[in-house]
């Protein structure tokens, strides 16, 4: 055989013997995530169906985490109506209390739920995130999702797949974000449209690293952005699942479409300019550009590892008086291990502002919404015209460790100069 | 199907730009539809119902970014009837033909300009530019998906086979 690991999983997830590139085929889904959208378009179209139950409670995640806690009525409306259906229905991984609070995509794997060898779907775009785990994830709309509710099923065109092979280890100061933002650049925000990036890495790259990657697969338009596994994701796992898991590899003469070979080391601190991910620059081209507002946090990077960096550059020193840096760590869970790693004193002496975890400034629903013509630096995924707020609010994308030392400059900085 | 054009000539018009996330927490179709494109064209509307348009043109990946089904649904609800361009990111892809809104691959983007009529032939996979009098053929859409959008979107289509079950 000579099968891709999308292909692979795939294939063990449907009823057919062989698989193929731009075949269209029927999928048994292993698990299903859904946030805000389920009490806004999924209850409406679901209830459509005329059913009384769900396939399968077992097989259905669901949090709140983009309008947390609820800064509006309509939000609070949406949250009830999605909290009014998984009653109705009996889901039993029901995380909208604030016992979990998070990003849905740092608390279902915190939880155990992304494990090797799934398919994955969720009502997110950036559902390929589980990708780091070996999962075979990707997001999908409000219909889509109703149907998975009502059969636990949905079609896939199988895609190609893009090999890239990543080698050596980021340089001080770079991050995996650097590496991804460079890679959305190099191919565009087009460049693999309904494809499944496959990343072969080597051991060293750490799971927060790899979950920015898969995160960020989306924005070159692929499906999945699928690691292997390894002795790292086996250590992980270790401390977060009891549960069995089928860890799958591809075969070794699978077929890669293209493949793409990256030394880390090689790789700078990146940033991409408004209002593409792609529109990428080295921060040599861009230093030194007056910024109101700095953002570390989102499903991309609001983790410990970023958490870390941005406490060892900012320790001890204070936040640009022009500027305003607003932290937001993706779970409660890692919020109480930065309290504990005592990172969040260092940041609230420094003069930033600390949130609990939501999705808020990264999508301009709360927590830091950006006014006429203001200009942020953000570790987020989305530079797009109006995504931090005013329609002619400018966002810059980049690693924490660029988007901190920005904050302390009031500028936009290199963070290899101050670490 | 016959209809008259408002073309985007750009590329990457994604879903912040269709409808952008502030307008989210509303799910009222037309509530969404009144916000379509704001970001991009304020005149949007108006001009659609000014000037009687119904096909959306645009530029590549058109629809990226995120999945949110308010995107189509918006475009659908403002009275656009299909959308071509000459590549969709796959969500919004999967959620216009889900509810019903056809969309096609299409290339030649400097041949129609807005205001134009075109008459769409599905079945064969042709579109005539009646105003400039020119025929192109566009891949046709796989039987299976064209199934989904001639049941009026997959909630009709999956009921039906639900009830069949």
């Amino acid at each position: 055989m000579n099968l891709t690991l999308a292909e692979k999983i795939l294939l063990n997830h449907s009823r057919i013997d062989d698989i193929c590139p731009g075949e269209f085929i029927e999928c048994e889904i292993d698990l299903i995530m859904v946030h805000e959208q389920l009490g806004g378009r999924i209850h409406v179209e679901f209830e459509k169906l005329g059913l009384t139950k769900v396939w399968d409670p077992e097989k259905i995640f669901f949090i709140l985490d983009h309008w947390i806690p609820a800064p509006t009525i309509s939000a609070a409306q949406m949250h009830q109506d999605a909290r009014n259906f998984a009653r109705k229905y009996q889901f039993i991984h029901n995380y909208s209390d604030q016992l979990n609070q998070g990003i849905c995509h740092q608390v279902l794997p915190e939880l155990g739920f992304a494990r090797p060898g799934m398919l994955i779907v969720g009502s997110d775009s950036h559902t390929t995130t589980y990708g780091a785990f070996n999962c075979l994830s990707t997001g999908i709309g409000a219909t889509d999702v109703s149907v998975v509710f009502a059969t636990g099923k949905l079609w896939f065109k199988v895609p190609e797949s893009y090999k890239i092979a990543l080698n050596g280890e980021f340089k001080k100061g770079v991050m995996a974000k650097d590496f991804i933002l460079q890679y959305i650049g190099d191919i565009s925000t087009k460049g693999a449209i309904y494809k499944s990036l496959e990343f072969h890495a080597a051991e060293s790259l750490s799971m927060d690293s790899r979950m920015t990657i898969s995160n960020m697969a989306v924005e070159t338009g692929a499906k999945f952005g699928i690691f292997l596994p390894d002795a790292r994701l086996e250590k992980w796992l270790k401390f977060h699942t009891k549960e069995s898991y089928n860890a799958m590899k591809p075969d070794e003469n699978a077929l890669y479409e293209k493949t793409y070979n990256y030394d880390l080391s090689e790789i700078t601190p990146i940033v991409a300019k408004p209002s593409s991910p792609g529109n990428i620059e080295k921060i040599e081209n861009v230093e030194g550009l007056e910024i109101d507002q700095a953002f570390l946090g989102s499903c991309t990077n609001g983790r410990m590892e970023d958490l870390r960096i941005a406490a060892k550059i900012i320790k001890g020193k204070s936040v640009n008086r022009n500027t305003r840096l607003i932290i937001t760590p993706a779970s409660k869970r890692i919020y109480q291990q930065a309290i504990e790693e005592g990172l969040i004193e260092i940041f609230i002496n420094a003069g930033a502002v600390v949130t609990h975890s939501t999705c808020g400034a990264c999508i301009g629903g709360h927590l830091g919404v950006l006014a006429s013509d203001e200009i942020c630096i953000s570790s987020t995924n989305r530079n797009f015209k109006g995504r931090m707020g005013a329609p002619s609010s400018q966002v810059y994308l980049a690693s924490p460790a660029t988007v901190v030392a920005s904050a302390l400059k009031g500028k936009i900085a290199d963070p290899r100069e101050v670490l | 199907m016959k209809g008259k054009v408002i073309k985007y000539d750009q590329n990457n018009i994604n879903t912040d730009l269709i409808i952008p996330a502030r307008y989210l927490v509303n799910s009222e179709p037309k509530f969404l539809a009144e916000h379509c494109m704001e970001d991009l064209d304020p005149e949007f509307n108006q001009k659609i119902r000014e000037m009687h348009l119904s096909i959306m043109v645009g530029g590549s990946n058109f629809g990226s970014g995120s999945s949110r089904e308010q995107a189509p649904l918006a475009i659908k609800t403002a009275g656009i009837k299909c959308v071509l361009a000459p590549s969709f990111a796959r969500i919004f892809f999967r959620n216009a033909i889900n509810i019903g809104l056809p969309i096609l691959e299409f290339a030649d983007l400097k041949e129609v300009n807005t205001g134009d009529e075109l008459e769409i032939n599905f079945e064969e996979g042709k579109i005539l530019n009646l105003t400039l009098n020119k025929e192109f053929i566009i891949k046709q859409m796989p039987a299976f998906l064209h199934k989904i959008i001639s049941s009026e979107g997959l909630i009709k289509y999956a009921r039906k086979q639900v009830l069949n079950n």
